[in-house]
């Protein structure tokens, strides 16, 4: 990875990269910016996804512990699987058209020009073939962090543990089949446009599987509304409306009006930052303990999630209303845009205060978690009560994670852990009855 | 809680565990390779099915023979990895060492004739991208000896266009494919070496194993390439 990250800073340093993260051809074939050097950096950090990938599928074939079968692993490894696959599957694939890419400038083989027989839009199906399926390589940990985050602060067992664990490897098949709904307005036929937009809706079928799966878990819990727990419902909310979004862009008719505008820039950012950051920091906040040994003040993890959500959406929900108003993507000149269409103004305007805010919110957490670093209380085995076996070892875990083989039994079973207010921790207790103590810190009377 | 197994590394409880993830390791890995070499397979079906004549052409400049020799080293050179890793599995050290110094001999042999495939190409200008400036008698030549000259010069300049992207197209997949037999080469050395030192036997072959699954992956896109671009008619 390192070795990929100096062929960018190269490009950084040699006058940049002015086609778009996308390389679309004959711009990127033709253009004096530094794009095969990019190209080769990009191609080596493919194989550090690639071999992670190949990693992850071997590691949870062979490796699991004793007891631990298929429909007992937690659902964040379901959700890695899914995601190696793509990573092994999908990768290569840009792999090989950053190679055409860098060919073509170096020989000029002519595969994407069309003065000598070439399809510039030939260039196009393989990025995207690669790229859409890229997405759901973001997404999917992310979502298998918010299915372990839903659970444990429910203090109940995750509803449809199988629908959550196969709708992961649907998500994986389908990813590879909508690439696209990239291409609407390339000048691909209208019978192809309208099977990757049929294939497109059917895509957000198994991620509204898992929305409803996590809320029916919550419904009837004991809701716990740590700093990870606040991340999950933040999520829930964010990537609800990102996904929705992506509807809009999915149906041909509306495409046309919003492709290369502002509201594609705010439906990723909402899957994105609003799925994927917010699952990561939800995730951070929730392992923090485990990897670093300390608690963080539940106090300011909360403040600057909430300030958090806030800003986000102020940055970017006007985005969706500058993109149905036309405003494009990507713009060289923007004061004279805003000249022209003053009416821009305002929602910009409102953006900018939103990332203002989010810095702030971002520089709390800073403070609080390096804080925490030195001075946060030392964090017992078990803070959450979850009951996947890294809550099994002490908190950070020893050089060799466990003494002995762990026990495995029911990620999501929560029946045997007891709160002990001493250690502000959970601990095993066999005898548990449902009529003891308070289930979590926040809950204002014991079970029923 | 000590390894007395120094080929069994610490984080794998058993040797069977051990090879058991190293294989699924190295089919997986097989699987991206084919992954990467489909944008090239998928790109000759592209224009194989808008432009079928560029093929026809391209191919008449190809030289079969070489080709099916080449096909046949290749051959040769899995079934004598498949022999080594057998030998490997039985604790036959003499015979493993020698299967993988044939299969090294066989892979030179295919990189040898293969330049000798690319520098005639050289020699008459068929070359890949900007520089392909060919020499117009041995093109016009070439095309009447199989009985489809060109009528007219701007018959002529239209099929040279298409040979090109021919070219274009042959370079790119032998070349990426040469690449991945020089790759072999250097691990094959490797495995080589470390035969010769006596690592391997019944109680430890994987290397030698996930090596071959390698070198049959490159054997078989060979075998796909041969046909695809020589043998059109």
């Amino acid at each position: 990875m390192v070795f990929g990250a100096v062929f960018f800073v190269i490009v950084l340093a040699t006058g940049g990269l002015d086609t778009g993260w996308t390389f679309y051809t004959p711009f990127s074939t033709t253009t004096t910016s530094r794009v095969t050097a990019a190209a080769a950096g990009a191609f080596v950090l493919g194989f550090s996804s690639i071999f992670t990938g190949i990693n992850f599928v071997a590691t949870v074939h062979t490796m699991r512990p004793p007891g631990m079968t298929w429909h007992r692993m937690p659902l964040f490894i379901w959700a890695l699987y899914a995601t190696a696959i793509i990573q092994v599957l999908a990768t290569p694939v840009l792999g090989i058209t950053l190679v055409l890419l860098a060919v073509e400038r170096l020989f000029h083989i002519g595969i994407f020009d069309p003065t000598i027989g070439g399809d510039p839009i030939l260039f196009q199906h393989f990025f995207w073939f690669y790229s859409h399926p890229a997405v759901y390589i973001m997404i999917l940990p992310a979502m298998g962090i918010i299915s372990e985050l839903i659970s444990v602060f429910s203090r109940k067992h995750i509803f449809g543990y199988t629908f959550i664990a196969y709708s992961s490897i649907a998500i994986a098949v389908f990813g590879f089949l909508v690439w696209g709904h990239h291409m609407f307005t390339s000048g691909q036929s209208i019978l192809v446009s309208m099977i990757f937009s049929a294939l497109t809706f059917s895509v957000s079928i198994p991620s509204a599987i898992k929305v409803f799966n996590w809320l029916a878990t919550m419904y009837r819990g004991s809701i716990w509304l740590a700093t990870p727990m606040c991340y999950a419902l933040i999520f829930i909310f964010l990537f609800g409306i990102g996904g929705l979004t992506g509807l809009f862009l999915g149906a041909l008719a509306t495409n046309v009006h919003l492709h290369d505008t502002y509201f594609v820039v705010s439906h990723f950012h909402y899957v994105m930052f609003g799925g994927t950051l917010i699952a990561f920091l939800g995730g951070l906040h929730y392992w923090w303990p485990k990897m670093t040994g300390r608690m963080y003040s539940e106090f300011w993890g909360r403040i600057s999630a909430l300030l958090l959500f806030i800003a986000f959406n102020l940055t970017f929900f006007p985005q969706f209303v500058l993109g149905t108003q036309g405003m494009p993507r990507r713009y060289y000149d923007y004061e004279a845009l805003l000249e022209r269409n003053p009416q821009f103004e305002f929602d910009h305007q409102l953006s900018t205060i939103g990332t203002y805010l989010l810095i702030v919110a971002f520089v709390i957490m800073l403070v609080y978690l390096l804080h925490s670093l030195w001075a946060g209380r030392r964090a017992p085995a078990n803070p959450w009560g979850a009951a996947t076996l890294e809550w099994q070892c002490t908190s950070p875990p020893p050089h060799d994670n466990f003494a002995s083989a762990p026990t495995v039994g029911d990620p999501y079973d929560f029946s045997h852990l007891r709160y002990d207010p001493e250690t502000q921790g959970y601990i095993i207790d066999a005898n548990r009855q449902p009529t003891d103590e308070a289930p979590h810190p926040d809950a204002g009377r014991a079970e029923a | 809680m000590t390894d007395h197994d120094p080929n069994l590394a610490h984080h794998f409880d058993t040797p069977a565990q051990q090879y058991a993830a190293g294989k699924l390791g190295v089919w997986v890995f097989l699987v991206s390779e084919i992954l990467f070499f489909s944008a090239l397979f998928c790109a000759y079906a592209v224009y194989r099915a808008n432009h079928p004549a560029i093929f026809f052409d391209g191919h008449l400049f190809l030289d079969s023979e070489l080709g099916a020799i080449n096909t046949c080293i290749l051959l040769l050179s899995s079934l004598t990895m498949a022999w080594a890793v057998h030998a490997a599995q039985l604790g036959q050290q003499r015979t493993l060492v020698a299967c993988i110094g044939v299969t090294i001999v066989c892979a030179v042999v295919f990189l040898g004739i293969k330049t000798v495939e690319y520098s005639q190409k050289w020699e008459h200008g068929l070359v890949p991208g900007a520089d392909f400036t060919p020499d117009m008698h041995y093109v016009q030549e070439k095309l009447d000896h199989h009985g489809h000259g060109a009528e007219t010069s701007e018959e002529l300049n239209a099929r040279l266009l298409n040979l090109r992207t021919f070219f274009g197209i042959y370079f790119l997949m032998t070349g990426l494919h040469a690449f991945h037999v020089i790759a072999g080469v250097g691990v094959l050395v490797w495995l080589f070496v470390r035969a010769w030192k006596g690592a391997y036997g019944a109680h430890y072959f994987n290397p030698v194993d996930f090596v071959g699954l390698y070198w049959h992956l490159v054997d078989l896109i060979w075998i796909y390439l041969f046909p695809l671009l020589y043998l059109i008619h």
